[in-house]
């Protein structure tokens, strides 16, 4: 968050990949993109109220011929499990980027169950999960793994590792 | 348990009207009886069966909405596959979008695995929810007049229906299941496949 360059490159990487619709429930990892896919006239930002709903307007997007990218924290994959069978069953793309909480430096316990679980639930559930630890290579693995999902029309799971967003600091 | 939403309406009967020449209608289907009784009205590409996804419904017909600007999108779906998805109902008015209807059958139960009461059966009412999630324009139908004055508004104005069917189970109609045939049909159909 304190440096916005590679978010920016990974904003890039979506326009490029010719994504025109971003789902989200808000995490601060994703501060930079959801206010860019806001400030954005050809993007249309939808503020979900649960990650699972994001699976569901990727699906219409992709049958409407247009495409989406779901942002969500690593909490967030709990909420998706079933709905991920239906870009399985109808061999749709899905493209989430995910942040990770609970893996470093985090001070909130009730962040570490999930993002334990998050990569082996998405492999569980046919998702194909690639990881960015470095802030120069996030861009270029968004970009990889768009192509991967809309031309191989498959799930992909970009997540983002705590370390490169930075571990959130709680002050009092 | 009393049943507070005791609906009259042959949902074969309501499912015909809401679906009486269709034209370029984009229609997403949820799972169950309401996938059933659209297929029964004639297979078409442009309609987009669920098998599965329950409480996704709504929000599919969100996000094609959103890419398909020039068309309509009707969602026909059952009261425990919007109780499941009712947070897309915030999510759908929040979104701004236009050209998108949802249409419940409500017959207060879940017909499908065994006709249990579900919450609108037990009180619940989904057009008071989508009225506080922001739906503009909401409305309840208890007889086929209302029913037939709003179809063709279904079409045009961004609307939430809460159609009251009868809770009589009708013999299964079984339209196409495989997801990746309809939903390459669907693309077809709309000019957007690219390949
Ligand atoms: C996630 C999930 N939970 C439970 C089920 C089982 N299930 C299938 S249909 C259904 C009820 C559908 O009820 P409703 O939408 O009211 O349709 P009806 O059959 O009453 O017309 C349920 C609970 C399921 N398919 N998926």
């Amino acid at each position: 968050m304190n440096n916005p360059t590679w978010q920016e490159g990974v904003y890039a990487a979506l326009k490029a990949a010719r994504v025109t619709q971003i789902g989200y429930v808000p995490d601060a990892g994703h501060a930079h993109l959801i206010t860019a896919a806001h400030a954005d006239p050809d993007m249309k930002a939808v503020v979900l109220t649960t990650e699972e709903e994001g699976i569901a307007l990727s699906a219409g997007a992709w049958l409407g011929g247009e495409r989406c990218a779901i942002l969500m924290q690593s909490s967030g994959v709990g909420n998706c499990i079933n709905m991920l069978s239906l870009p399985l069953n109808c061999r749709m793309p899905f493209l989430t980027l995910v942040t990770m909480r609970g893996e470093w430096g985090e001070f909130n316990p009730w962040q570490v169950p999930m993002g334990a679980a998050t990569q082996p639930v998405l492999t569980a559930a046919g998702v194909h999960v690639r990881r960015a630890d470095r802030p120069e290579d996030a861009a270029e693995m968004v970009g990889a793994s768009a192509a991967l999902a809309f031309d191989s029309q498959i799930p992909v799971a970009v997540l983002f590792s705590q370390r490169l967003i930075g571990a959130k600091v709680f002050v009092k | 348990m009393t049943r507070q939403n005791d609906g009259t309406l042959d949902r074969r009967v309501v499912v015909a009207e809401l679906m009486r020449d269709p034209g370029d209608l984009l229609v997403v289907t949820g799972l169950g009886a309401a996938t059933y009784d659209v297929g029964a009205t004639g297979d078409r590409p442009l309609n987009f069966y669920l098998w599965g996804a329950m409480g996704g419904t709504g929000m599919i017909g969100l996000g094609l909405a959103l890419a398909q600007p020039d068309k309509h999108v009707l969602v026909i779906t059952g009261d425990g596959e919007q109780l499941m998805g009712m947070g897309a109902l915030a999510t759908i008015a929040a979104s701004g979008a236009k050209n998108i209807s949802i249409a419940v059958l409500d017959n207060g139960r879940f017909g499908e695995t065994g006709s249990q009461f579900s919450h609108t059966g037990l009180g619940a009412d989904l057009a008071a929810v989508a009225a506080a999630c922001g739906w503009q324009t909401v409305t309840t139908a208890r007889d086929m007049d209302e029913v037939k004055a709003l179809a063709p508004r279904l079409r045009q104005e961004s609307m939430f229906a809460v159609l009251r069917i009868s809770a009589e189970e009708k013999p299964r109609h079984l339209p196409p299941r495989d997801g990746a045939y309809l939903t390459d049909r669907f693309r077809r159909a709309l000019g957007v496949a690219e390949v």
